[in-house]
């Protein structure tokens, strides 16, 4: 600043003429010069250990010289860490590699990346920063993550619920719709009007499955009930999902169910005295007299695996891998205490059925919203199958959103 | 105790100082935000002024991030100086990027390059299309254009939601709401092989000089500006408001939609629900912070990019929140609508420091106890 | 008739949200000035309110909160708009970027807080009648408090004289300037008491509505409240129908939904704001009834001596 003070006074002396304005504005463009100097200047000096107080980076400290430098792990996130539901586990799961590794992983994230052209500027900057391993936690880092994973094929990339892959890019995804069956059997066992609502958040196949699945799985217990669907269009909004959930209670559901990422459907539910289920995450906390179960995800345990796998050298691409209660990734927790022994005793048959593979949810026969068949008795849906539900299943009310057939 | 003294004249030291001093004062407040989060002040301010000008690749990010905002922003220079005041610039983007998509799908293996044309042609008339839809409501019912533009924004998203849901729905897409990928042949073309920076930067600059010509040597330019500045005058004058209301909405709608298109075939290559990015908004205030001045929202347009940038490595470098993007922008905008004071008034102390006045020379020593409420 | 009740006392619910802010903002203008910064107070006043419920457990405090919260910012937005003469609907926009941005920076350690059970409101005895009972009589006493403030404001506004000399300041602060009121002070008034009442409506909306707090939870409310009051044509009475008519709209489409009505749910999604511009165009289609009842003086800068 002091050589700005000089650069003034001999100003004033040659420039008089040209008035302060001319004075001014070269001072004022002098100081900031001066400004951006100081910063890039300070920049070349050895990063600092940052004092950090919440930083999820840890402290990147000198390596002992027989150790290998940790690897770099980077994650992006299409929701804020806070949400509660989608976001929020999946850095549940993060800081659970970070327990499980210790020194050996170093993490970071950047939370609300949008499903758009930014992402792929974000990846790039992962990359660039050291990060060899990165997850796209949401399907619209498909298209982006695919371009720079064409560029950078040292990197190794993890995406979430897409479907294409690369030679250094695989996919994960978890079967919901086993959690969301689960949450069905309790539902057809808790309901008395025998109606029940799903709050839907955003009309992919994935929530289509939720919602048939949520419906077979109270069909099971309960074949009169009948399920009234609202969408809102989004994964989270919790003022929407609040008034879809007031109107479908006000339609005669007393369970309601969701596939959005907050916890407004069960609180609204305990307000009106009637039960809900928590999704994604553990919801019990928010509304213990309507709370009847938590469908929850678990990605730690793939998270895990695919560290080690990288830390081991034994990772490849290409594939994809739909996660389910067998490998931990899903499940049916703190069912509440005032459900009957008997629902809890099937929900422990199924989970047991789920892991050694003797149980199929989506088994025939299944009928169409119009009585047809779709899947014929004893058939079992294979995968491509259930990745193109597009259709409702017997029992579930109203059209499925953007479906011009019929 | 200090006063406000209107100028005679309005400075214009003050006019290039403002956003600079406004700029400061965003800087100190931001410094003191690092501080109070623990964070290295130093390190924060490096993250949203000098990262990302540190490489050639992140130049190429910052002039794809500022193209749109440059756009948008020279359209509603137009559109604030005539005093009409379009706060649905993102709808007009929307409608743009729907445009230009739906041309961009209609190309085959057969088709030509000049069907890029096309695709930006189709994104102009179809932000020209939203907006003449307010200028429309705002000539024959008078009905309000801020809040009626502003409603078309959600409209128009819902617009863009059913389409991806619906008919323009990928069917190889395994019922994901997005529409295809457009073929290669749609694509703006890229000007550095490894980046991304495409024509449109070039497209911009070139509208910042048409812009420049249009307000400052065109007469229809003056007409809109002296319409906004004294109505009353423009009517004497002979001056039509209702052209004027039409040109102001048609120019920043048209080109919104042109950044929607270039967004859409450009670094997007489809349709999908996540077109809509906020620049519509953003661009309110590069318009603001660059003087509603063709030059200066270049200069605006490249600094709200630094903050969005800077934002991202702020997150991943250092585990700064993302919301203090938003904190710093609206920040900016206070600061510079505060210190904007200063072009029109003089302040005085007692104590007489002089603040950027040309020869403070007006020696009456006015110290009027006269109340300023 | 049942699910018709229950339809009713969601709209009841969700028009007060917007009332309140509605009513803060006629205030506002009433004075001449025009805050576009209404979803940023809003928010402010939301992630503030939310706070102070969930450390203190009582939820008046929270609107207090927010009330407060509303006010601060209001005051900024005023000190800069009366005093320094700043373009009022830039400097709202501002407001709104940056209550945006700051409520989802400060409110980071709260999403995932929640408050103690809500309670459950009913009028005794009025809430057991038929139909009505269900629709009108179980709520919570803030929606009975906006239907209260409303009847309020017409009483002030037209038949006090406090309330004159609001009117008079945003007709003509000129000439009120002349008779020796002090308009300045009397547009920064009314501005915070606006502000105040927005932040009563952010903090509803986190406190009760959906009690929890995300960033961004407004949603475009604020917006809306502002659309209400210039077709309502700053008359107290019709904002409150207003407000009740958009509620409706907004549940009506959830309804729709749930009774399978065979139309695109981003086209009943749309329903609330196409009808907002509906009513807007045939409220504003009479450039003369605008004129008679818009405040002469709103976004019109004032200088106290010229």
């Amino acid at each position: 600043m002091i050589f700005t003070l000089v650069f003034l006074k001999m100003e004033k002396k040659h420039m008089f003429l040209n008035s302060k304005r001319q004075l001014l504005k070269t001072a004022a463009l002098t100081s900031l010069a001066a400004a951006a100097a100081l910063l890039a200047g300070c920049g070349k000096k050895p990063e600092a250990p940052a004092a950090a107080a919440s930083a999820p980076v840890a402290a990147a400290s000198a390596p002992a010289p027989a150790k290998p430098a940790p690897l770099k792990i980077a994650f992006a996130y299409v929701g804020p860490v806070g949400d509660g539901g989608w976001t929020f586990a999946h850095d549940n799961a993060r800081k659970a590699v970070e327990k499980e590794f210790g020194d050996r992983v170093v993490t970071s994230f950047v939370e609300k990346v949008p499903e758009a052209a930014d992402a792929e500027r974000v990846f790039r900057d992962m990359a660039s920063q050291g990060n060899t391993l990165i997850f796209g936690t949401t399907f619209g880092y498909m298209e982006p993550m695919l371009k720079v994973a064409a560029d950078l094929k040292d990197v190794k990339f993890e995406q979430a619920t897409g479907y294409k892959q690369a030679p250094n890019m695989r996919t994960y995804d978890s079967r919901t719709y086993e959690g969301a069956y689960m949450a069905g059997v309790i539902a057809g066992a808790m309901t008395k009007s025998n109606t029940l609502g799903v709050v839907g958040s955003i009309p992919i196949p994935e929530v289509i499955r939720n919602i048939n699945s949520f419906t077979m799985g109270a069909q099971s217990v309960n074949p009169k009930i009948k399920t009234k669907v609202v969408w809102i269009n989004e994964w989270f909004n919790p003022p929407k999902e609040t008034e879809a959930a007031q109107s479908l209670l006000n339609a005669g559901a007393d369970v309601l169910f969701q596939n959005t990422d907050s916890s407004a459907v069960l609180q609204t539910a305990e307000k009106a005295g009637k039960y809900a289920f928590g999704w994604d995450s553990d919801m019990t906390a928010y509304a213990p007299k309507a709370h009847l179960g938590s469908a929850i995800i678990n990605w730690a345990p793939y998270y895990i695996s695919a560290t080690r796998d990288v830390l081991d050298g034994k990772w490849t691409g290409g594939t994809g891998s739909w996660l389910g209660h067998k490998d931990g990734a899903i499940d049916m927790v703190s069912i509440a205490d005032f459900v009957p022994a008997e629902t809890k005793a099937k929900i422990d048959t199924i989970k047991a059925g789920l892991k050694d593979g003797s149980f199929s949810i989506w088994k025939g026969p299944i009928l169409g919203q119009n009585g047809k068949e779709v899947l014929k008795k004893d058939e079992i849906a294979d995968d491509k199958f259930l990745g193109g539900v597009k259709f409702y299943v017997k029992g579930v009310e109203g059209k499925v959103p953007g479906d011009d057939k019929k | 105790m200090f006063k406000l003294e209107p100028r005679p004249e309005a400075s214009k030291a003050m006019s290039f100082l403002s956003p600079l001093l406004a700029l400061a004062i965003t800087v100190i407040l931001g410094t003191a935000l690092f501080m109070l989060l623990g964070k290295d002040p130093v390190r924060g301010l490096q993250m949203f002024f000098v990262e990302p000008l540190k490489s050639a690749y992140s130049l190429s990010e910052l002039a794809m991030k500022a193209t749109p905002l440059l756009l948008i922003g020279l359209g509603l220079a137009v559109c604030f100086r005539s005093n009409v005041w379009n706060i649905g610039a993102e709808g007009q983007f929307i409608l743009g990027a729907i445009a230009a998509g739906g041309v961009a799908m209609l190309a085959d293996k057969e088709t030509g390059r000049w069907i890029v044309l096309l695709v930006l042609v189709a994104g102009v008339m179809g932000g020209m299309l939203w907006a003449a839809l307010v200028a429309w409501l705002r000539d024959r019912f008078n009905a309000s254009e801020i809040l009626v533009s502003l409603m078309l924004v959600y409209v128009a998203e819902m617009v863009l939601s059913y389409l991806v849901y619906g008919p323009w729905k990928d069917p190889a897409g395994f019922n994901f709401p997005q529409s295809i990928s457009f073929l290669d042949v749609t694509k703006i073309p890229k000007l550095i092989i490894g980046s991304r920076v495409n024509v449109g930067v070039f497209i911009a600059l070139a509208a910042v000089a048409v812009f420049w010509i249009f307000l400052f040597r065109s007469y229809a330019g003056f007409q809109l500006q002296v319409g906004g500045l004294a109505p009353a005058a423009a009517r004497y004058a002979g001056f039509s408001s209702r052209k004027a209301l039409w040109t102001a909405l048609l120019i920043s709608g048209g080109m919104a939609g042109l950044a929607g298109a270039l967004e859409v075939a450009g670094p997007l290559g489809q349709l999908t629900p996540h077109v809509p990015a906020g620049y519509g908004f953003a661009a309110i205030i590069v318009a603001f912070v660059g003087r509603l001045h063709p030059v200066g929202i270049v200069f605006s347009a490249v600094l709200m990019s630094m903050f969005y940038i800077g934002g991202e490595l702020a997150q991943s470098r250092l585990g700064l929140p993302k919301s203090l993007t938003g904190v710093f922008q609206g920040l900016l905008l206070f600061s510079l609508l505060a210190c904007d004071t200063l072009v029109h008034y003089r302040v005085r102390w007692q104590s007489s420091k002089l603040k950027a006045t040309p020869a403070a020379i007006s020696a009456s020593n006015t110290s009027t106890a006269e109340s300023t409420a | 008739m049942e699910p018709f009740a229950l339809l009713l006392a969601a709209t009841l619910n969700a028009g007060t949200v917007l009332a309140f802010a509605s009513l803060g903002l006629l205030i506002n203008e009433r004075s001449g000035i025009v805050n576009l910064g209404a979803e940023g107070m809003m928010l402010v006043a939301a992630v503030a309110g939310f706070a102070v419920a969930v450390h203190s457990g009582n939820d008046w405090l929270g609107f207090a909160a927010g009330a407060v919260a509303g006010a601060l910012l209001a005051a900024v937005f005023g000190l800069l708009v009366i005093w320094l003469n700043t373009n009022q609907y830039a400097t709202g926009l501002a407001l709104s970027l940056f209550g945006a941005g700051f409520s989802a920076f400060v409110g980071i350690g709260y999403t995932q807080q929640k408050l103690l059970e809500r309670p459950r409101f009913a009028v005794p005895w009025l809430s057991d009648l038929p139909f009505v009972g269900t629709a009108l009589f179980k709520q919570h006493p803030m929606v009975y408090i906006a239907m209260l403030l409303t009847a309020g404001l017409a009483w002030f506004l037209y038949r006090s004289r406090a309330g004159l000399v609001l009117r008079a300041v945003g007709e003509s602060p000129e000439s009120a300037h002349a008779l020796g009121y002090p308009v300045r002070r009397i547009r920064l008034a009314a501005v915070m008491v606006g502000g105040a009442l927005c932040g009563v409506s952010g903090a509803y909306i986190s406190v009760v509505y959906t009690p929890l707090w995300v960033e961004g939870m407004i949603a475009g409310k604020g917006w809306i409240a502002l659309a209400l009051t210039t077709f309502a044509t700053w008359r107290p009475a019709r904002v409150l129908l207003g407000a009740y008519l958009f509620g409706g709209v907004t549940m009506l489409q959830f309804h729709l939904q749930g009774e399978g009505v065979d139309v695109p749910s981003q086209f009943l999604t749309m329903l609330p704001y196409l009808a907002t511009i509906v009513v807007l165009v045939l409220i504003s289609r009479n450039a003369a009834f605008i004129r008679v009842n818009m405040p002469a003086s709103i976004g019109k800068p004032f200088f106290p001596g010229g």
